[in-house]
């Protein structure tokens, strides 16, 4: 268990204060934001509302009534059961009182954040473990888009917590054997940007694995229509050291979203004109390009980045994440080194290609 | 390929109606014979794009006689030989000889490691020897007198003991000048396959760490800094600021004629005539480039016609005076692909591959100046001096009535020119009116016409069976050609009609007005901002780069010229697209991708957004 903490601060992390190294408390999401924002990367303001602020949350519903225990004597085969109690967890997670000290240090921030004006937020599960990095580890990446006010970010930072306690994330940790005691979770409460297109970069190429391309993929409006698959993007390959644009893939991209009236995002249709043309122009793209070597160069590792540019055209980052697929392949030398270097010429001239 | 597709058989070719004498004419050896079938060809179009002059075939003829001995019996390739040519309808058609035994492949593995390795290991000294060798050479055929008969043999004849009289001369220059050349082609083939084999080595592996790596960004890697290839157009850059420095600048301008011009700075007086010094500097040894690749007797020089390196001259003075810098710049250039590849070096995973990239690309940079550079000294420098003084004895027959002009002795092959000239040294020996008018006319003539009717006539990309596998490595080195450009071949046609597909040489994207230029004859009708359409360029082309916004070719392969210079400029380019003169007309709106290789035709698309 980690050491009690009562002052405020530490309930919440601006990005500015964070690194990767901070990934126990501020989660992968959160660590990540803070560590592009110190590296001098455009990243949207935001805070953290760390791990701290959660298990002060939790103990104080455990002071009202039990938790941990009555997960941990749970069947993970008794889906009733499951289903029953992650309903009641979680109506007690979103609908409980907050600990004075944790409601007015998320609001505080929230406050200095936005300002006098509604400033819109994104709400996004930032988890702490390396699972769930993970996919499978279902439930668990909770993004609430384009939300206004102080009192609505507070319940999304609260419907995050508790989808710790949704079915999927119960059964897997019970099937997984984990304790309930490491469960935590930290929140990413970041200024959000109205795009006016976005998408996803991956600084090796998807298909080949290729180091020395960058796939660039972006639509119009938010970059939720790109991640969540719901239009085809454009696609691009650009060459990660000389900037030659060997594929563009111009798609139809029918529809947007955008930012709704009152909160959250809608999918409205494009204008003809708009469908067909590329999202992204050349300069933007290479600007990009520039983004995604410095991310790259500062991990050391290919990097699966989101991306949005505003309506200025500033490109912002919005998330940086290590590339996994290709990297958990990394493969054989292509040739190794030969004693006589001019031995090489032989897979040429002895029919040994 | 279940369905068997496959190319018509050489047996299957008719002779274009009415052209049989001309086909005929060419060496028996070069005819299509029994067996031939069993064996595939391909259309040589990269070196040969257009239907040969019979004595023209001597390029082939010459170079393939060198290829090959370096490939079979010099360094010994373990699995190639040589290149076999036919000839048919005028154009040229090459098979590659693989050697398939693996015995034979093993014994020739070790032969091959004893040879082409010593030039590996001596590769700068051996060079240094073969610019040398070359340059004598030149001199040997500069040197050669230029062929005459005079009315009585001069008294010096007499007088100093001579004993053999002007006549002979003419054997003795036409056969060593012919000699000359055969030698040329095989001081080009000394390094040449060595050095594109150490590059494609180096491609090949950065192919295999980068499967979506360019290949022009493979090129940029490699290519060399001081490459004979910049020359002459640095030449012009020189001269233009000359000419400004001079305040003989106003001399020049669109559309000036070459002599007024040389005239008017002759009379000029001292600046003037030091700016006709320094042309003269340039031109010897830099305008002996031609304008084509060194395969065609009509591809003349600069130095024989100076308005293609004149016309670059009022772009590059304006430039000067408006203070823009020409220069190249070569340290920037370095630092530039030192920095690439360096970049690329760090994306590689291992220690090991990075070991193994630092082996190949310093071979590769070893090698490169020789594949660069060779071709001013052959297929351009030697190659000028070969025709013009074959041109002589053209010039002679005609003084004689063999035919009408000079230029009518490209249509005898090299055997029958040496006849033609025992003819005249007959008659000048005899006093009697020579053979050759009462027979060559008539000759020049047909062939005159054969070869037009030839050049409207399309013929396959290939011939013969479809091999398997294409990995011949001179073949693939040479003309880059794969199984699958063959495959794409076969699928001619069910393309779209307005993209055209090429190699792609430097990224970008243009669009703009298409200039098919036929011949550099044309290149005034360029203006700033056109797209270059063309078969082929060389380094006489270089000074239009200028005025261009893209280029496109017929011909060509990542390494070859255009492609070199429009890296350099940092234009679009595609290179050989095959068929963009022909499918593209001038005026048309195209658009050029350079980063993929497609050129598109927009003029039916804006047919169809205007409806």
């Amino acid at each position: 268990m980690p050491e009690a903490v009562t002052e405020n601060r530490d309930f919440i992390a601006w990005f500015a204060d964070v690194g990767i190294g901070d990934r126990p408390t501020v989660g992968g999401k959160g660590g990540s934001l803070g560590e592009l924002t110190q590296a001098g990367i455009a990243v949207p303001p935001g805070f953290v509302v760390t791990t701290h602020a959660f298990e002060r949350f939790l103990e104080a519903l455990e002071a009202r009534a039990p938790v941990r225990s009555r997960l941990q004597g749970l069947d993970a085969s008794d889906l009733e059961a499951v289903r029953a109690l992650s309903g009641e967890l979680r109506t007690r997670v979103e609908e409980e009182p907050l600990p004075p000290e944790v409601e007015s240090a998320i609001i505080g921030a929230h406050g200095e954040l936005c300002g006098a004006d509604a400033t819109p937020v994104a709400v996004r599960s930032s988890a702490t473990t390396e699972d769930a990095e993970d996919a499978s580890f279902a439930g668990m990446q909770d993004t609430f888009l384009w939300v206004l006010g102080a009192e609505d970010m507070t319940a999304r930072v609260r419907e995050c917590w508790g989808s710790l306690y949704s079915v999927e994330s119960i059964t897997y940790r019970l099937k997984h054997g984990l304790p309930e005691d490491g469960v935590a979770m930290a929140v990413v409460v970041q200024q959000m940007v109205d795009a006016r297109c976005a998408g996803v970069m991956f600084t090796r190429s998807p298909t080949t694995g290729d180091k020395s391309v960058i796939a660039i993929e972006g639509a119009w409006g938010l970059g939720s229509a790109v991640v969540s698959g719901e239009v085809t993007p454009d696609r691009w390959v650009i060459g990660k050291i000389t900037g030659e644009i060997s594929v563009r893939d111009i798609s139809d991209k029918h529809a947007q979203q955008i930012p709704a009236k009152g909160g959250g995002i809608v999918e409205v249709e494009l204008p003809q004109e708009l469908r067909q043309s590329p999202c992204l122009s050349d300069e933007e793209l290479q600007a990009l390009r520039e983004v995604g070597r410095r991310i790259e160069r500062h991990y050391g590792r290919p990097q699966d980045i989101e991306w949005a540019v505003d309506k200025s055209g500033e490109i912002l980052l919005l998330q940086s994440r290590p590339e996994t697929v290709w990297s958990a392949k990394d493969s054989a030398p292509v040739k190794p080194p030969e004693t006589d270097p001019l031995k090489h010429v032989m897979s040429i001239f002895g029919g040994r290609r | 390929m279940s369905e068997q597709k496959g190319f018509p058989l050489p047996s299957s070719l008719q002779v274009v109606p009415g052209t049989e004498a001309a086909q005929a004419a060419y060496p028996y050896y070069t005819q299509f014979h029994e067996g031939d079938d069993e064996r595939f060809w391909f259309y040589n179009s990269m070196h040969f794009p257009e239907p040969m002059h019979h004595f023209d075939m001597v390029t082939a003829e010459a170079a393939y006689c060198a290829l090959g001995s370096f490939n079979t019996r010099v360094h010994v390739l373990p699995t190639t030989k040589g290149i076999d040519h036919r000839i048919i309808n005028g154009r040229v058609y090459i098979g590659g000889v693989p050697v398939t035994d693996p015995g034979e492949i093993e014994a020739r593995m070790e032969e091959f490691q004893k040879r082409a390795f010593y030039y590996y290991e001596n590769w700068e000294d051996l060079y240094a020897q073969w610019k040398d060798k070359m340059k004598a050479l030149i001199a040997e055929a500069q040197a050669l007198p230029k062929p005459e008969l005079p009315e009585l043999e001069p008294i010096e004849t007499t007088h100093t003991g001579k004993g053999v009289a002007a006549n002979h001369a003419l054997i003795d220059t036409y056969r060593k000048q012919l000699e000359g050349y055969f030698r040329m082609w095989h001081h080009h083939f000394e390094f040449l396959l060595l050095g594109y084999g150490a590059y494609l080595t180096f491609f090949d592996f950065c192919k295999k760490a980068f499967p979506e790596i360019s290949d022009q960004a493979i090129s940029r890697m490699v290519a060399g800094m001081e490459a004979e290839i910049f020359r002459p157009d640095e030449e012009l850059k020189r001269l233009a600021r000359r000419a400004v420095e001079l305040g003989v600048d106003d001399k020049f301008h669109d559309g000036m004629n070459i002599d007024d011009v040389l005239a008017a700075l002759d009379q000029l007086g001292d600046h003037g005539r030091e700016w006709l010094s320094e042309l003269d500097k340039s031109r010897n040894p830099w305008f002996n480039v031609n304008v084509g690749d060194g395969f065609y007797h009509y591809h003349r020089s600069w130095n024989d016609d100076l308005s293609m390196p004149f016309a670059a001259l009022p772009g590059y003075i304006e430039k000067i005076k408006a203070g823009v810098d020409i220069e190249r710049p070569t340290e920037k250039l370095v630092e530039e692909r030192e920095q690439l590849v360096a970049d690329y070096r760090d994306l590689l995973d291992s220690e090991e591959d990075k070991a193994t990239y630092d082996q190949l690309i310093g071979l590769a940079h070893r090698v490169f100046p020789y594949v660069e550079g060779h071709k001013f000294y052959c297929e351009h420098w030697y190659t000028n001096l070969f025709f013009n003084k074959i041109r002589e004895f053209g010039a002679l027959l005609a003084e004689h009535g063999f035919w009408e002009k000079e230029e009518d002795v490209f249509h005898l092959t090299h055997y029958e020119l040496e006849s033609a000239i025992v003819d005249l040294m007959l008659s000048w020996s005899s006093g009697t009116p020579p053979i050759g008018p009462m027979r060559w006319p008539a000759i020049v003539a047909e062939r005159r016409a054969a070869i037009e009717k030839w050049a409207e006539h399309t013929v396959p990309p290939a011939l013969g069976a479809v091999p398997d596998v294409i990995d011949d490595p001179a073949i693939v080195m040479l003309w880059g050609i794969t199984r699958e450009s063959l495959d794409a071949w076969l699928s001619d046609g069910e393309s779209d009609e307005n993209e055209l597909k090429g190699f792609a040489a430097c990224s970008g994207v243009v669009e703009g007005t298409a200039r098919v230029i036929k011949s550099v004859t044309e290149t005034d009708r360029i203006e700033t901002g056109d797209i270059l359409v063309c078969q082929v360029t060389n380094p006489t082309w270089s000074p239009l780069f200028q005025k261009i916004s893209a280029a496109v070719s017929d011909i060509g392969g990542s390494m070859s010229h255009m492609a070199i210079v429009a890296r350099e400029y940092g234009l679009p380019a595609v290179v050989g697209t095959g068929s963009a003169t022909q499918k593209i007309k001038d005026g048309q709106r195209i658009r050029v991708d350079g980063g993929r290789g497609v050129v598109t035709i927009l003029d039916e698309q804006r047919v169809l957004e205007d409806a």
